[in-house]
């Protein structure tokens, strides 16, 4: 199969982050400046520079105790992704087979359309460059039969990845032997991500985890009604111009009156 | 390791206590993940809730320093309760032996203390043996004497309501633990312990691991797979350098280093080779002169011969009673009697407990060679925060070299499995191997010792030297790491013939010059050569062993005998005999280590090749029966609870004795070098610390502190401490804190969590922190600085290891509040 899935199954993690260091080596991204700022998670967001985030959330129980939940955070690669949707720029945000969603920053404007469309927040502008960068889901890996270098480091196992119908089997199989509140999160939202998550607890536990993640209704709006209506629009134009010229003939420079 | 890494896949129960492999060891987790997946049950005990704790199943605080008093409250539960493993228990451990009777144990000392000199006369301490000279026992573990009646009375003491005082651990959560561990003990269930420094570097280190022996050997699971008793050790090549002798005490393969009355080789053999009248008991160090004498071959070659004692009197000897360990080497130093210091791979500036003392007794040098990858704190002291260059004599060398995947060599796991590694690029500028750099240090210390003598040249000129291809002139250009690993395994120098027994045939078993195939072909006649007993086996005449990369699992346990290759004799899970019973049955079939198929054992290398019945499966014992009573430790045969040197509480709940009796003191008059003082129970240092890793650096941080990418995720020195704490305090997430004990302090940034808890510790509230020890002045600039200038010197009482793991510390916003 083609259609790959990422599997990232939260139970497992431990956060090494691993995954988060191998994703800066294999796409030359710099470190970032950082302090230690009262928790762990650093650099203490996704960035243009990290496009692989460990999230540690800490959750107080009623009996004293704790939870400590970790959750890798980057693109998560939708069937219907919101950014290429809304991305002006032909070619730039792209889809490939595997179902990788790939911004190319060379032809980015800095219009930060796909930022504001993406259901999960997840594509950054680099400030010195106003270009958009963010995951690629490894394309220059897995079209070449290679897994992504988060995948490939992670030493727990909880990032896996291959055919989308195995690993989809795969998480709700995981899931139900979890049990309690544990959840298949990705599959069903946005025609399917290409990243789905196991996830032990209730999805609002985690931080920056969207419940129900949508495309923007705005984009839905633009995208697939005003935007058809408008090239609707520019045909009808088109064509009354295409009537107009058969009708009344070119338009001669002398009718300007020059 | 008992066991190995992968085997963590095979438990039913898998206990981290005194360790973090989630952060620590983070590819351990591949293997206790997979056990969960199959329905093991995870527990965490640690004072922090760690990454670890995150993924366990049940967790359970305690305050640092009191793991015996939480492990003592389980030996009494799995007695109470009756859940051991019986048959196991009487038949391969010492449990029916009977004690001496005077042996006894009263207010927290054993018989026999002597309080002036710190230690033990150990002479109650023995069995009692019958008539042929073999211990007497109790099989239906009744008589008084016995120990298993011993070892019920001694923990009949730590009931739940004093061990939850003491660790401040719940009651209830101590219940869970206990229940949930103690139901290993069924022949078909078996448990497995996870441990690393937060157990050994404590003033009752080695008896913290000897409590969880105990109650391994109680539950019947050492041996099992799953099981064992496993050190998640603190370097990836750490249990390989203690095999190789890298510690004061040893040579390679564990055998003793010799003290100055041990005068010839005849004296060290007798001293130091066991003695059984035990027909079953093979007594596997009987074969100590064999091992030693083929070591000194090893040392000295064709200068080694039977008329000279094999050169024995050239092996470097301590003095009787001498303790050369760490903490006395710097002792020493900063005393003035240590002149030149070679650091090579360490960083003793932050490594080291107390390392403010350690910084100071470096100004004592002459000079100081710094072997490592990058500078650090080591090198750079005399220009070090506090220090002027203009005061400080010592003359420092930089040797820069190369790092693990510049150069080819072998790695020997905490699973003790020895694997090849390879060169993958080349050494930047002038750093060199290891091996190149002591190389072409000896030619030079030798060509001097030829030159100009020397008070006692023979050790260093009849030294064999053979670890390359020699030139014309014999001289060797570059050593070369396959001639090493050669002679660790060892060869002949004459044909090696074995006669028959019974046909008193003789048969050429290794020809002059090949290598030896196994230990069991050593010999105590000079005829071989083997730098490492335990190592012969891996560099035969089929080749290098660790560089094999077979990926058959026979068994279906994870053995995989033909990868790289694992001591003793590629024996994956040793005191494997012990998971089977006298018939040779597996105690549990569905993960058999090894069985008898009626003619052979089948499954993982046996300690042993004799049939089932035929010996007892502690083969490294002379008595053959694992040890619940401890013959040979310094402070006790049954670990008893003592307080760490630095605590919050005025009296230790179990005993008068406050802390261990028998460690080594160095704040007294005329122990230290004046820079060692402790602060017990004194309100300027109200709370419990202890030091730890995180996953994103490596040791102290001379390699990762100048990762961009690692220290990114970790830039700088933090403090973890509970809300309540810093509620009182009057400290945020984030803001600059000073951390402060005795010895020195140290600025950080304080992480407020609710991961740390007050306890309440016999009545009262105790308040602990922590602290990792990555970070230097080196780099970066705002990173911080080690967390050791804060950590006590003193040391476990067996083994010398710092206490770094309990010490007292204040913490305040810096500024004031």
């Amino acid at each position: 199969m083609i259609e790959k899935v990422m599997l990232v199954d939260v139970s497992k993690c431990t956060a090494c982050r691993a995954c988060q260091v191998a994703c800066k080596q294999w796409n030359k991204l710099p470190a970032e400046k950082t302090q230690q700022h009262g928790t762990h998670q650093n650099p203490p967001d996704l960035s243009w520079a990290t496009w692989n985030l460990i999230r540690f959330t800490e959750v107080p129980l009623k009996d004293g105790g704790v939870k400590w939940l970790f959750r890798r955070e980057a693109c998560l690669h939708c069937t219907d992704p919101g950014c290429q949707r809304a991305c002006p720029v032909p070619g730039c945000i792209v889809k490939t087979p595997e179902g990788a969603v790939v911004i190319n920053s060379e032809l980015c404007i800095g219009c930060k359309m796909c930022v504001n469309s993406c259901p999960f927040e997840i594509p950054r502008i680099n400030p010195e460059n106003n270009k958009a960068y963010k995951c690629t889901f490894c394309w220059d890996r897995i079209s070449h039969g290679l897994i992504p270098a988060c995948a490939k480091v992670c030493g727990p196992g909880a990032i896996t990845f291959g055919d989308k119908d195995v690993m989809i089997a795969r998480a709700y199989a995981r899931a139900k032997a979890l049990g309690g509140d544990a959840t298949v999160y990705g599959d069903k939202y946005v025609q399917g991500t290409h990243v789905i998550y196991v996830l032990p607890e209730k999805v609002r536990m985690y931080e920056r985890m969207v419940v129900n993640p949508s495309i923007p209704i705005s984009l839905i709006l633009w995208k697939d009604i005003l935007k058809p209506l408008s090239v609707l629009a520019i045909g009808a134009a088109l064509v009354g111009t295409f009537f107009h010229y058969v009708i009344k003939g070119p338009k001669r420079p002398e009718e300007g009156g020059e | 390791m008992s066991n190995h890494w992968n085997d963590f896949a095979n438990a039913d129960v898998i206990l981290i206590m005194g360790g973090n492999p989630a952060e620590n060891h983070p590819i351990s987790f591949r293997w206790v993940n997979k056990a969960v997946e199959k329905g093991a049950t995870l527990i965490c005990v640690d004072p922090r809730f760690t990454r670890s704790a995150a993924k366990a199943h049940i967790y359970a605080r305690l305050r640092s320093g009191t793991d015996i008093a939480f492990l003592g409250g389980m030996i009494k539960y799995i007695l109470d309760n009756d859940l051991i493993q019986k048959e196991y228990v009487v038949e391969y451990t010492n449990a029916s032996f009977l004690i001496d009777e005077k042996f006894g144990f009263e207010d927290g000392l054993f018989s026999g203390y002597d309080p002036k000199g710190r230690k033990y006369d150990r002479s109650t301490w023995k069995y009692q043996l019958e008539a042929n000279g073999l211990p007497k026992m109790d099989k239906t573990l009744q008589n008084p004497h016995c120990v298993y009646q011993l070892l019920k009375k001694h923990y009949s003491r730590y009931n739940l309501d004093i061990v939850s005082q003491i660790t401040g651990t719940p009651k209830e959560d101590l219940l869970k633990v206990y229940k949930a561990y103690a139901a290993t003990g069924k022949p078909d269930k078996v448990g497995t312990i996870l441990y690393a420094m937060g157990w050994t570097q404590h003033t009752v280190g080695t008896q913290n691991i000897r409590t969880m022996c105990i109650i391994q050997l109680l539950l019947g699971n050492m041996g099992m797979a799953g099981g064992g008793v496993n050190a998640l050790r603190g370097e990836s090549n750490v249990q390989g350098s203690t095999d190789y002798g890298l510690l004061f005490h040893i040579l390679t393969g564990y055998n003793p280093v010799p003290r100055a009355s041990d005068k010839t080789l005849k004296d060290y053999i007798e001293k130091y080779t066991p003695q059984t009248k035990d027909p079953k008991s093979l007594n596997w160090w009987k074969n100590r002169p064999k091992y030693i004498i083929s070591f000194l071959k090893a040392m000295y070659g064709a200068n080694a011969t039977k008329e000279n004692d094999f050169g024995y009197g050239w092996l470097p000897k301590l003095d009787d009673g001498q303790n050369a360990s760490w903490l006395m080497l710097f002792d020493q130093m900063a005393k003035g009697k240590i002149k030149g210091f070679f650091a090579w791979g360490q960083n003793p500036a932050c490594s080291s407990a107390n390392a403010g003392k350690v910084r100071k007794a470096l100004e004592n040098l002459d000079w100081l060679v710094n072997v490592n990858l990058f500078d650090n704190e080591t090198g750079s002291f005399w220009k070090g925060p506090g220090k002027d260059p203009s005061k400080i004599k010592t003359e420092v060398f930089m040797l820069p070299c190369a790092a693990s995947f510049e150069k080819e060599g072998s790695l020997t796991n905490s699973g003790r499995l020895m694997q090849w590694r390879y060169k993958a690029v080349n050494p930047p500028g002038q750093a060199l191997p290891d091996l190149e750099i002591i190389h072409e240090l000896f030619m030079k210390v030798r060509k001097l010792y030829k030159e100009k003598g020397g008070t006692f040249p023979e050790p260093i000129l009849n030294l064999s030297w053979n670890y390359g291809p020699k030139g014309p002139d014999g001289s060797i250009k570059h050593p070369n790491p396959h001639y090493v690993a050669k002679e660790i395994n060892g060869y002949t120098t004459k044909d090696l013939e074995v006669e028959d027994p019974k046909t008193k045939v003789k048969t050429l078993v290794v020809k002059a010059g090949q290598q030896v195939p196994s230990f069991a072909f050593l010999q105590d006649d000079g005829s071989t050569i083997c730098g490492n007993w335990l190592y012969c086996g891996s560099y035969t005449e089929a080749g290098n062993m660790a560089a094999r990369r077979g990926k058959a699992d026979p068994t279906g346990i994870g053995l995989y005998p033909g990868w790289a290759w694992c001591w003793p004799v590629n024996r994956r899970i040793i005191y494997n005999r012990a998971s089977v019973n006298w018939e040779g049955k597996p105690w549990d079939p569905k993960r058999a280590v090894i069985w008898w198929d009626g003619t052979k054992w089948v499954g993982d290398v046996p300690d042993g090749p004799q049939p089932p019945g035929a010996i007892y499966p502690f083969i490294m014992l002379p008595e053959g029966h694992a040890r619940l009573f401890g013959l040979g430790l310094a402070d006790g045969p049954f670990p008893e609870h003592y307080e760490p040197l630095e605590c919050p509480i005025e009296k230790n709940l179990m005993s008068s004795q406050k802390f261990n009796p028998t460690a080594k003191l160095f704040g007294e008059p005329g122990v230290g070098a004046g820079a060692d003082k402790y602060l017990s129970c004194d309100p300027r240092f109200p709370l419990v610390c202890t030091t730890y890793r995180v996953t994103e650096h490596w040791q102290t941080g001379v390699m990762t502190r100048w990762t961009p990418w690692l220290l990114e995720l970790e830039p700088q020195l933090f403090v973890e401490m509970s809300k309540e704490l810093a509620k009182e305090k009057g400290i945020k997430s984030g803001d600059r804190v000073i951390v402060k004990s005795a010895r020195g302090e140290v600025e950080a940034k304080a992480i407020v969590t609710d991961r740390f808890k007050p306890f309440k510790i016999a009545g009262q509230t105790v308040h602990q922190v922590g602290i990792p020890w990555h970070f230097g002045w080196v780099t970066p600039p705002d990173g911080g600085d080690s967390a050791n200038l804060l950590t006590p010197t003193i040391g476990d009482a067996n083994t010398m290891i710092p206490e770094s793991k309990a010490f007292m510390v204040n913490v305040e916003k810096k500024g004031g509040k």
